[in-house]
């Protein structure tokens, strides 16, 4: 059992308030990634988490135990760090079994339980060299290493791939998945990267200006963004923005005229909305297709494709100035400076107020 | 025209030959003094001076006659090893705090430090010597300790620090969490990772007390005096005789001069083997 609990927590340097009241529910088992932008607080909130950041005010609560106030070592966790953070004068094997040796165990349970983590993490043949004679992936194992030896309650990872070059990062996020999955253990993973937080997750915490903006599943995340920033921040490549404003509600959705000089109507729910609001409407690359000519919704002007093979991404400049990116097949040839026609797929477009707030879905709100 | 590789030539020569001057300039007064220690003292006062004489050993005889060389070597031994193991205690927690707890002050506390070591010592002769007095320190090794552990306290906490500063954050937060106590992380983990470091701040701390004259001389008297005090009372008090004095200081430099050439051995491969990552 780990079950890991949040309430109102928050931490300030000085005058600057970086977490601001943070409520979280972590249940057992769950892998939970805290994405956000550089300087959000997720670093902060998973090091308060593992006792190495004083909270200034707000509780945590691990199995309904109170751990605010407890040394980072009495509170059953265990981290990853970024840097890898290993003890260069020791050997992999001491750097694993230093902290069961700390707690007093006797010889042959530690040399079992090193010699167990080194099997899962294929360090066995590693296990007498020193920090400084492994590769970069290999130091990252044995970092993990040294957490699982310890069977913690939770493990905490603090962006542990980012120092890793492409290749092996991927390798490692699978590794990651697999230990989750092999380990059954509740895990909090801090990273800037959506892609690792998509691929990893069981429930991601999207943050922002030390708050929670939205948790949810990934899917849930993508498909139904609480709002603009959650909505702009997952998505590879990002969710495009077309401004525009209110000119009438009907039945059947929300009439939108967009600053680029068409109007469409957007299935959502028009309370608190009047002719005039303010809305800008995300639309996914996937949703957009380049239509033949005059059939679309708009047209724009293509800036820059990129050819990935299996798709293209196309950046295209409408006449309002603002940048749509379109994902269509990987054999669709253009030019620059060609203009497209664009139609847009409506029922899967998102509508924000003024405020960035998601306006709810017809189909949803029903639900 | 020379082409680059003559160039290159040329100035590696010159750079050589440079360093060889520079470093005999250094090394000649010990050279001199050596050399004269094994003169009688009618050849150390013969002009011009004389490079080729005939040796003899009863400058060191006539040392060990007159002083008990082995009584003022104990006393040098002792506070410099005891100032330097006092020092060390004090310069490690401080120097500890103050790289992984920094707080706004920390920079002007260490700034305030160093400063200390811009005093002229004789400006606190007076009440030093009347403290001393007053607690009955004078002519007593403790008080010597106590003295020298002060006045290299800056500099070795600065030299601490200053390794302490290059080891990551991270590393002893991951000790933290490996459940080591604050002893067990300074002991385990920092020491280890700075030992090279700190065996330099230790071999100069045992240097400058076993070189320190000043405070020796006005707190010691026979007692607790160490070898800087022995020479001291062989330049003034008997008139001049340059090859005792030259002998006596020869014996008062071979036991550090030879510890830290062993030492730097030692330092050397201390350093190669801490490095990181």
């Amino acid at each position: 059992m780990a079950d890991l609990t949040i309430k109102n927590l928050k931490k300030s340097y000085g005058n600057v308030e970086v977490l601001k009241g943070i409520n979280l529910e972590i249940n057992d088992n769950e892998f939970v990634v805290f994405v956000g932008p550089s300087g959000c607080g997720k670093s902060t909130l998973l090091r308060s988490i593992a006792g190495l950041e004083e909270v200034s005010s707000g509780e945590i609560f691990l199995d309904n135990k109170e751990i605010t106030e407890l040394a980072p070592a009495k509170r059953d966790l265990a981290m990853v760090f970024q840097s890898y953070a290993l003890y260069p004068h020791m050997s992999v094997r001491k750097n694993m079994s230093f902290a069961l040796e700390l707690a007093g165990m006797d010889k042959k349970t530690i040399d079992d339980k090193v010699e167990d983590a080194a099997r899962i993490l294929e360090l066995a043949p590693l296990l007498e060299r020193k920090p400084k004679d492994l590769s970069g992936g290999q130091r990252q194992r044995v970092a993990i290493g040294r957490s699982i030896v310890r069977h913690p309650k939770v493990f905490l990872f603090d962006e542990p791939l980012s120092n890793l070059d492409a290749a092996l990062r991927i390798q490692m996020r699978l590794e990651l998945a697999r230990l989750h999955h092999d380990l059954k253990a509740t895990m909090i993973y801090v990273t800037h990267d959506q892609v690792e937080a998509m691929t990893l997750a069981d429930k991601v915490v999207v943050l922002n200006y030390g708050q929670i903006e939205q948790v949810g599943s990934p899917m849930e995340l993508y498909h139904h963004p609480a709002n603009k920033f959650v909505a702009g921040f997952l998505g590879m490549p990002r969710m495009s923005f077309l401004e525009g404003q209110v000119i009438g509600t009907a039945q059947g959705g929300v009439k939108v005229q967009l600053d680029s000089g068409c109007t469409v109507e957007v299935p959502v729910s028009g309370a608190g909305l009047t002719n005039g609001s303010k809305v800008s409407l995300g639309v996914r690359p996937e949703h957009i297709h380049i239509t033949k000519d005059n059939e679309g919704h708009f047209s724009g002007v293509l800036d820059v494709a990129e050819h990935l093979g299996s798709d293209t991404y196309c950046y295209v400049k409408t006449n309002a100035k603002e940048s749509i990116t379109v994902r269509i097949s990987g054999d669709f040839s253009c030019n620059f400076g060609d203009t497209v026609s664009l139609s847009l797929d409506l029922s899967q477009c998102h509508l924000f107020d003024a405020q960035g707030q998601t306006i709810h879905k017809l189909n949803r709100a029903a639900a | 025209m020379l082409n680059l590789k003559q160039r290159r030539r040329i100035q590696s020569i010159a750079m050589g030959t440079l360093g060889w001057l520079v470093a005999l300039t250094i090394f000649f007064p010990i050279f001199w003094m050596i050399l004269t220690s094994f003169k009688t003292e009618i050849d150390a006062f013969a002009s011009p001076p004389q490079l080729i004489f005939s040796p003899t050993l009863e400058n060191y005889l006539s040392i060990n006659e007159r002083s008990d060389y082995f009584h003022f070597a104990w006393n040098s031994v002792v506070v410099a090893f005891g100032s330097t193991i006092i020092g060390m205690l004090i310069a490690v927690p401080a120097a500890y705090s103050m790289a992984f707890f920094e707080t706004k002050r920390t920079k002007s506390t260490l700034l305030w430090m160093l400063s200390t070591k811009m005093l002229p010592p004789v400006g606190v002769l007076v009440p030093i010597y009347l403290l001393f007095r007053d607690l009955g320190l004078l002519d007593t090794r403790l008080g010597l300790v106590i003295i020298y552990t002060l006045i290299n306290l800056p500099i070795m906490v600065w030299m601490a620090y200053t390794y302490f500063k290059e080891i990551p954050k991270d590393i002893l937060e991951a000790a933290r969490m490996d459940g080591a106590t604050l002893l067990q992380e300074i002991w385990r983990v920092l020491l280890p990772m700075s030992k090279g470091g700190l065996a330099s701040t230790v071999l100069l701390s045992l240097i400058l007390s076993w070189n320190e004259a000043f405070w020796s001389l006005n707190l010691t008297a026979s007692e607790a005096a160490p070898l800087t005090a022995l020479v001291a009372s062989y330049s003034s008090p008997e008139g001049l005789f340059w090859a005792k004095l030259s002998a006596v200081s020869t014996l008062a430099c071979a036991p550090i001069l030879i510890f830290g050439w062993v030492s730097q051995k030692q330092l050397v491969r201390g350093l190669s083997f801490g490095a990181v990552k």
